[in-house]
């Protein structure tokens, strides 16, 4: 027997079962099936390659800057040969190239990984199947979503190559530095290049989100009321509700910046006098104003981020500890205090901005009762994996390396959400470990815990477990080993966005440190090429999944066949009966949506 | 030659582990799902409670190594950067303990309640009462470092105490201007079309002028005799170890921020909006030499909001002194007035280079003194 017939030997048998897909009502040609597509599935599988692609260059970049971050006086030059000399002279990475590559990770890794890659995937893949629903509201506009993210993309790219650098003034864009071309090269026209694509990221995340608000609240099947849903699609709706609120205050502000920056309009600026050019004609203008328009999506945005990868996480965990998540109820709650609190509490990025003390101190309270919910949550989880009967999945392990990290970044929060703290701490490393620990690697992890759960459901084929395994851990350690220690530093005060620190006496102490954060930096990097190798193998030569419910899963996407085609179930939509987490109940190790009540069943 | 060959061994490293794992999955497919997965449980069962140990080791190694070179190691130099330390030792303390259980719960069941067989799962989906409780006592706790919190916070926010030192800190890209009020105490009014970067780099408006602004208007500018004695200097900042001091702060360009890590302080420098921060440094900078036995120890004033491409390099020196030392070294400083118009200075007959009100009186060779100490 060959190596393949042992893999897929067994499939043959069930293959029937899966085929029932190729019996299209209508004719499909590759323009239609992979490229404009409106099956949600196949729009989730765009997000999610593009959001890889994306994160391929955003992880590269980061490690180009930890580079010199690590090894400051060590000459690379192949640097040189590979990036040109814009980018790296000498064998070092340029000062404008350092700020280049930090800015545009960060918009890389925020907005088009954990926003596209991260809810635009699993909120087209999950939502239609998991609430019994053909497809989304939209397919056309969920086309569209994709389709101004792709290009927003491409523009986004485009700005790397300019003569005049990439956007460099931090993901945030401040204004005045973000609107002067005389004050950083990088807001030339970089800046025009990264705000078109900001702003076709815009309207590609609102055509998404109202597609997906709309498809939960109106097209659940028979019996599937809002209490039988799955967290994950509790969360992909608040996610969605967050993102439609926010972001068009996002593009207001974006959109005074485009006026100020080319129109000669004020409502950024305000007494400047930029070296070599002299004094601007501009008075009036409030640099305060973005920064409160720019926080108001932002501050949303983290949950944006965040709320995916908790409601992946709870039904993951679920599924893989055999029994029902914990405090259904008070999980839906939690998420609903999180996503009204997530727009009350902007500000607390701005406590060192002048803010008025009397509002910073509401602020302060606001941003700390968000602790509240969260706390809820990772007790809930933790009570989940209490006397259950847990499977070390990929996908599990993933899911509790979330949890693990949301404690340990969540903490820190309290940290910098206490102003008279804050003061000190605002914009030292102690921040970056605080929000990559939470947000960035958490969220990331969530992803992770989601593709190697759902890959099944996406491909009819199963990751290589082993794999998953070596991926899961170096991740796990390496993300602890790299962000631990920056709280250290934060503490010593060290501030962020610095290219070179050795003219600080209170802040070069750190050199062993961060050749160490840069070395794992780069072999946590080279572990997720191993995990991309292992997607794309699997994709056409990974292990066939031969049983509809791999995972023994009550959900809904679960009783589709293997391999669903456009419209997700051959025959009727399957009528819901029970809530979604009724694992291990009266001796039965699962029992699926589908199943009606029993007469002799008991009642939680 | 070696970049090639890095990368070929990176390679290498690639296909065989990818090879390991293709094999390894054709091992479990024979021996059958169950069993692979057993044995696979077993393994990561094991795995999550050694994180869980190696994590706690490894909290308290890089305690070992790094909590000596975090600030606060040594005392904080100003009496809001106490209060600042206290609440952060609270903080710790809090977060600490939360940290350690929560992460010790979350390994130990998933070590505890791995698969094993006939075990039977508790059908446990919700349970008001302990809901509640962790409701509750997190927000109790959160209330008070709330509480703790505030208090510091008005107390940092609040008005500085009447006599405070004023000094006014602005930025540019990329290095900070500091201006004194001089011996009247009243900063001289400026204006930023009055900013010429040779002579009057903060726009302090010396003389009577007409500006005509973009839109054709023309703008009166009434010289400001406040101004004419106010020292402006640049790259190092003077304070009185004990006094108050009352920072003004501005921007001269793009944001900027004040950072002052020893102090435990920092507020932006935003254009056009004036911002404050006021504190009372308890340390000289002699002092937090012997403090932290480091002889080139200086407080160090960072800038700490992205802003340009020399960000990391605007830096400027804090030096505490004490009031003697600080008089004599106000005493060497000359008002910019009259470096931009030297023919206004009023010729003292001795020491035209030092000549200030202070010193003006004072005998040939006490100028010298003065000026040689410093």
């Amino acid at each position: 027997m060959s190596n393949e017939a042992v893999l897929h030997g067994a499939a043959t048998s069930h293959d029937a079962h899966g085929d029932h897909h190729h019996e299209h009502h209508h004719h499909e040609t590759f323009i239609s099936k992979y490229v404009f597509s409106m099956d949600h599935k196949m729009i989730a599988k765009q997000f999610l390659i593009t959001g890889m692609v994306w994160a391929v260059i955003g992880g590269l970049m980061s490690v180009l800057f930890r580079l010199q971050l690590g090894y400051p006086d060590t000459s690379f030059p192949w640097l040189e040969d590979l990036l040109g000399k814009w980018w790296a002279e000498k064998g070092h990475i340029t000062a404008q190239g350092y700020y280049a590559l930090v800015t545009t990770h960060g918009t890389v890794l925020v907005f088009f990984v954990l926003t596209a890659g991260l809810s635009g995937t699993f909120a087209n893949f999950l939502i239609p199947l998991q609430v019994g629903a053909r497809d989304m509201a939209s397919p056309f506009m969920n086309m569209l979503s994709y389709w101004f993210f792709f290009t927003a993309s491409v523009v986004m790219l485009s700005s790397i190559f300019v003569e005049t650098g990439p956007f460099s003034g931090g993901w945030t864009a401040y204004p005045p530095l973000s609107a002067l071309g005389d004050a950083s090269p990088g807001s030339k026209t970089g800046m025009d290049l990264w705000l078109v694509a900001m702003a076709l990221f815009v309207v590609s995340s609102l055509l998404g989100g109202l597609n997906y608000i709309a498809t939960i609240l109106n097209m659940r099947t028979k019996g599937m009321s809002m209490t039988r849903l799955p967290l994950t699609i509790w969360a992909l709706f608040f996610t969605a509700v967050l993102g439609v609120l926010s972001f068009p205050v996002l593009l207001s502000g974006f959109i005074l910046l485009i006026f100020d920056r080319n129109f000669g309009t004020s409502f950024y600026l305000s007494d400047i006098f930029v070296n070599g050019v002299g004094a601007l004609p501009n008075e009036g203008g409030s640099a305060i104003l973005f920064q409160h328009l720019f926080w108001f999506l932002g501050h949303p945005e983290v949950y944006i981020i965040l709320l995916p990868a908790m409601g992946m996480v709870s039904e993951i965990l679920s599924v893989n500890a055999r029994k029902p998540i914990f405090g259904y109820m008070a999980m839906i709650g939690s998420l609903f205090a999180i996503s009204i609190l997530a727009f009350l509490v902007w500000a607390h990025h701005m406590f060192v901005t002048g803010l008025n003390p009397f509002l910073g101190s509401i602020f302060v309270l606001l941003t700390l009762l968000i602790a509240v919910p969260s706390a809820i949550k990772v007790f809930n989880w933790l009570t989940t994996l209490w006397r259950g009967n847990i499977r070390f999945t990929p996908g599990m392990l993933f899911a509790i390396g979330f949890v693990s990290l949301f404690i340990s970044g969540g903490l820190t929060g309290i940290w910098l959400g206490n102003s008279a703290l804050d003061i000190h701490l605002h914009d030292t490393y102690f921040v970056i470990a605080h929000f990559h620990i939470v947000m960035g690697v958490a969220s990331m992890f969530g992803m992770f815990a989601g593709v190697y759960h759902w890959y099944p459901k996406m491909y009819g084929r199963y990751l290589n477990n082993t794999l998953g395994y070596i991926h899961f851990w170096v991740t796990m350690i390496g993300a602890y080993l790299i962000f631990w220690p920056m709280h250290y530093e934060g503490l010593a005060g060290m501030p962020r966005r610095y290219y070179d620190y050795s003219i600080w006496e209170s802040f070069k102490n750190f050199v062993e440190l961060n050749k160490f954060i840069s070395t794992v930096a780069m072999i946590v990097f080279a572990t997720q090429l191993l995990f991309l190798l292992n997607f794309f193998y699997s994709i056409w030569k990974g292990r066939k999944v031969t049983s509809q419910n791999p995972w023994g899963s009550n959900t809904l996407e679960w009783t589709a066949p293997i391999n669903p085609g456009h419209g997700n179930w051959p025959g009727e939509i399957p009528e819901v009966h029970r809530w979604a987490y009724d694992y291990g109940k009266d001796g039965r190790e699962f029992i699926s949506q589908v199943e009606p009540i029993g007469a002799d069943e008991s009642h939680h | 030659m070696t970049m090639f060959l890095t990368i070929a061994v990176i390679v290498l490293i690639f296909v065989v582990i990818f090879q390991i794992a293709k094999a390894s999955e054709y091992v479990s497919v024979i021996k059958g799902e169950n069993e692979s997965r057993k044995q696979n449980n077993k393994i990561n069962g094991f795995l999550m409670l050694g994180f869980m140990i190696l994590g706690l080791i490894g909290i308290w190694y890089c305690n070992d190594l790094y909590f000596h070179k975090t600030l606060l190691a040594h005392p904080a130099a100003s009496d809001h950067g106490k209060k600042v330390d206290q609440m952060l030792w609270v903080t710790i303390g809090v977060t600490g303990i939360v940290l350690i259980i929560t992460q010790i719960l979350l390994f130990w069941f998933s070590f505890k309640y791995q698969e094993k067989e006939n075990a039977k799962v508790f059908y446990f989906p919700h349970n008001n009462t302990i809901e509640v409780v962790w409701t509750v006592v997190p927000a109790i706790v959160l209330a008070i470092l709330v509480v703790i919190g505030l208090r510091n916070w008005y107390s940092f926010t609040g008005e500085a105490p009447q006599g405070a030192m004023q000094v006014e800190v602005t930025g540019k890209q990329f290095g900070w201007i500091f201006r004194y009020p001089g011996k009247d105490e009243q900063f001289g009014k400026k204006y930023f079309r009055m900013i010429d970067a040779a002579n009057n780099s903060l726009g302090i408006i010396w003389n009577d002028t007409a500006i005509k602004k973009h839109d054709g208007e023309m703008q009166q500018l009434k010289d400001d005799k406040f101004g004419h004695d106010d020292i402006v200097t640049e790259g190092t900042v003077y304070l009185i170890k004990g006094k108050p001091v009352k920072l003004i702060i501005g921007s001269r360009d793009v944001i900027h921020d004040v950072g002052l890590s020893h102090f435990r302080m920092k507020m932006d420098a935003v254009p056009g909006i004036p911002t404050t921060m006021w504190f009372t440094p308890t340390m000289t900078t002699e002092e937090m030499k012997a403090e932290t036995k480091n002889p080139n120890f200086e407080y160090e004033l960072s800038c700490d909001q992205m802003c340009g491409n020399g960000h990391y390099s605007m830096r400027a020196i804090v030096k505490v002194v004490t009031q003697e030392e600080f008089d004599a070294w106000m005493g060497s400083k000359k008002p910019a007035y009259y470096a931009a118009f030297p023919d206004k200075e009023p010729k003292a007959p001795t020491a035209p280079t030092a000549d200030t009100t202070k010193l003006a009186g004072k005998k040939d060779t006490a100028i010298t003194k003065a000026v040689a100490k410093n």
